[in-house]
């Protein structure tokens, strides 16, 4: 059996909040454009494409936005690599929303539609943000229903192309999410925001080209077909402040626990500070550390066949920390045509990624079992793009 | 249900609010402050005019959307006894001077630098107009802008000028 | 499950209520004439949501957890 890593469509409700996102309390989100071209290399991995979105007013009340999002991937990742050849892939996203303004209200509404050749995700969105207390307190809720197709692919010939390709549906996976916000002016300088994340899913919910290891009685290392649990819980909750200091710069801090049913528990830290300069230009500099513990049916290597009810090799599950750096640098610009560009922007930003596992170990070194190290790798995440508003 | 349970539970706790002083039919509380051709102008030199106090700030997107229209507004009643005073409310008063310089205005824009006047005016809301009649009276006052909503203060402007 | 849920909104449900009455003991205590460091968009929590969008689905992919990475709210407060 052929296996490899493949960039999941897990869930898309990250992408919701580029379509939601309210940036004052009571206004809808300004008229923009963004043409963003992404590039993640690391791991054995590389994935670029572009996303475009686009957000105009049609009336005073109502404000439209649409995205189209590609990852055109190239993997000869560690899971890759164990046991099949680099392939590539191509995964396209589309998503329409709309947000309509009601006195202090704003009631969101979305579809996002995730495509490639072995995944297929669908993902509707709801959300209620109201504005209160002076325009203070912004507090908001809302509900993300998803249904996802896993397919498998097959090889031809052991090379994977487009053209080569035979898709097997192996299942479905459904998803609930329930989102709950607070956002809080503390003081003229200071901004709270507080949010809840629950996740319920259930169906398929590993990867088919994913395989565990167990020690045959012989010392042999084998595979064998994982089992992951049908549903999955997972619950989130993080703070975040954001302050205003006195030379015209803004510094902010975040803090996310996450845990789960299949018992991962993850701390997330985060830390920013942003620079504006020289009349046009602003820098950023972000530092994040995660931290999470291992799914307790997860293991690098079982001790024998089927010694447990469920099984999973997914380095996702697996116990891990990584740091990432980031830099960012905006300029601001005014074209003097067409007239109805009231501004725009160019930005870069770069970020790199150290991701050290403590129970996965990068088997394709070779060699005796006990003498193969931790699996680690680093990677480089870069961002560029410009945004108009008008 | 939680809305009726959190109304008495506050009402519970707290003493009464104090009456709004800003309110139609309330006498408009007099001020003076510095404006932008450097005279010291007062509330009271007016009298006898029917005046709109805009309270308005530079990093404000309705705000600044508002004043060119208010600038029409005033050129049009200004002959009928109409006096427009656009107060900034902004502590240090570079930005706002640039926005002017960008999109200049003629009516007086006054600089209301410690908030003395907001506080007076129980300011809510960016921007805030309030409406006064010929004898001092406050008549309508209006909070946020939206596109279209100068029709109203057409309406409103028009009915006291003719008073 | 439900009621981790039930728990959330009992949380914020009689803060929203008594805040959406109006007749709340306190006051605002930032004026909207105060808010100009709110309205710098430096202090936004999500000036390009194209960008941070893409970000969040890089480590999503590769973490375990997900979720609760976003803030709406603050700003200029106007209208």
């Amino acid at each position: 059996m052929r296996w490899r890593c493949g960039i999941r469509a897990r869930t898309v409700t990250a992408a919701l909040f580029a379509l939601t996102a309210v940036s004052r309390a009571a206004v809808l989100p300004d008229d923009r454009a963004d043409l963003l071209f992404h590039d993640w290399d690391g791991g054995g991995v590389t994935v670029e494409g572009p996303s475009i979105l686009v957000r105009k007013k049609v009336t005073d009340s109502l404000s439209l936005a649409a995205n189209y999002y590609v990852d055109m991937i190239s993997s000869a990742s560690v899971d890759v690599l164990s046991t099949a050849s680099p392939y590539k892939e191509k995964r396209t996203q589309g998503s329409l929303s709309a947000d309509y303004l009601h006195g202090n209200t704003i009631y969101s509404l979305g579809y996002i539609e995730s495509n490639e050749p072995d995944y297929v995700s669908r993902t509707g969105f709801f959300s209620v943000s109201q504005s209160m207390f002076g325009d203070l307190t912004t507090v908001s809720f809302g509900f993300t229903r998803g249904w996802d197709h896993v397919g498998e692919d097959s090889y031809r010939d052991g090379h994977y192309e487009d053209g080569g390709r035979v898709t097997t549906w192996v299942g479905d996976a459904d998803h609930r999410n329930w989102q709950a916000s607070l956002s809080q002016v503390l003081t003229r300088n200071l901004l709270l925001g507080l949010n809840f994340e629950t996740d319920e899913s259930d169906g398929y919910l590993q990867s088919p080209y994913r395989s565990a290891r167990y020690l045959n009685p012989e010392g042999m290392v084998q595979t064998e077909a994982q089992v992951t649990p049908n549903t999955r819980t997972g619950n989130a909750g993080s703070a975040q402040l954001k302050y205003y200091l006195p030379w015209h710069a803004a510094l902010d801090g975040s803090y996310r626990i996450y845990h789960d049913t299949w018992g991962i528990l993850a701390h997330t830290l985060g830390a920013g500070y942003t620079q504006p300069l020289f009349t046009n230009w602003t820098f950023n500099g972000t530092v994040r550390y995660y931290r999470q513990s291992a799914a307790t049916f997860y293991s690098d290597l079982f001790p024998f066949e089927d010694s447990q009810n469920f099984m999973s090799r997914d380095r996702e599950l697996a116990q891990f920390q990584d740091w990432t750096l980031g830099l960012g640098a905006s300029w601001q610009f005014h074209p003097g045509w067409p007239r109805w560009i009231e501004k725009g922007t160019l930005n870069l930003s770069y970020n790199r990624l150290h991701v050290a596992y403590d129970d996965f170990h990068n088997f394709t070194v070779g060699g005796s079992p006990s003498g193969v190290p931790l699996y680690g790798f680093d990677a480089n995440v870069t961002q560029i793009f410009i945004s108009f508003w008008y | 249900m939680a809305r009726a349970l959190g109304c008495g539970l506050a009402l519970a706790l707290s003493v009464s609010a104090s009456a709004a002083a800003i309110a139609p039919g309330a006498p408009a509380p007099g001020f003076q402050l510095h404006s932008s051709d450097s005279t010291d102008l007062s509330l009271s030199d007016l009298k006898g005019q029917v005046v709109l106090i805009n309270f308005w700030a530079s990093w404000c997107g309705p705000c600044r959307q508002e004043m060119p229209v208010l600038e029409q507004l005033y050129k049009k009643y200004k002959a009928a006894g109409f006096t427009l005073l656009g107060v900034n409310v902004e502590p240090k008063s570079a930005d706002a001077l640039g926005f002017l310089k960008a999109t200049p205005v003629s009516f007086p824009i006054l600089f209301d630098t410690d908030s003395k006047v907001s506080k007076l005016y129980e300011v809510a809301g960016m921007p805030s107009t309030v409406i006064l009649d010929r004898t001092g009276k406050v008549r309508y006052v209006h909070h946020g802008y939206k596109p279209g909503e100068e029709s109203e203060y057409l309406d409103q402007i028009r009915t006291l000028v003719r008073e | 499950m439900a009621q981790r849920r039930l728990a959330i909104m009992a949380m914020l449900a009689p803060l929203a209520a008594l805040l959406l009455c109006g007749c709340s003991p306190l006051q605002p205590w930032v004026k909207p004439y105060e808010r100009e460091h709110l309205a710098d968009p430096i202090m936004s929590f999500d000036p390009n949501p194209v960008s941070s969008t893409y970000l969040d689905h890089v480590f999503e992919v590769r973490e375990g957890a997900r979720g609760a990475t976003g803030s709406v709210g603050g700003g200029c407060g106007c209208n």
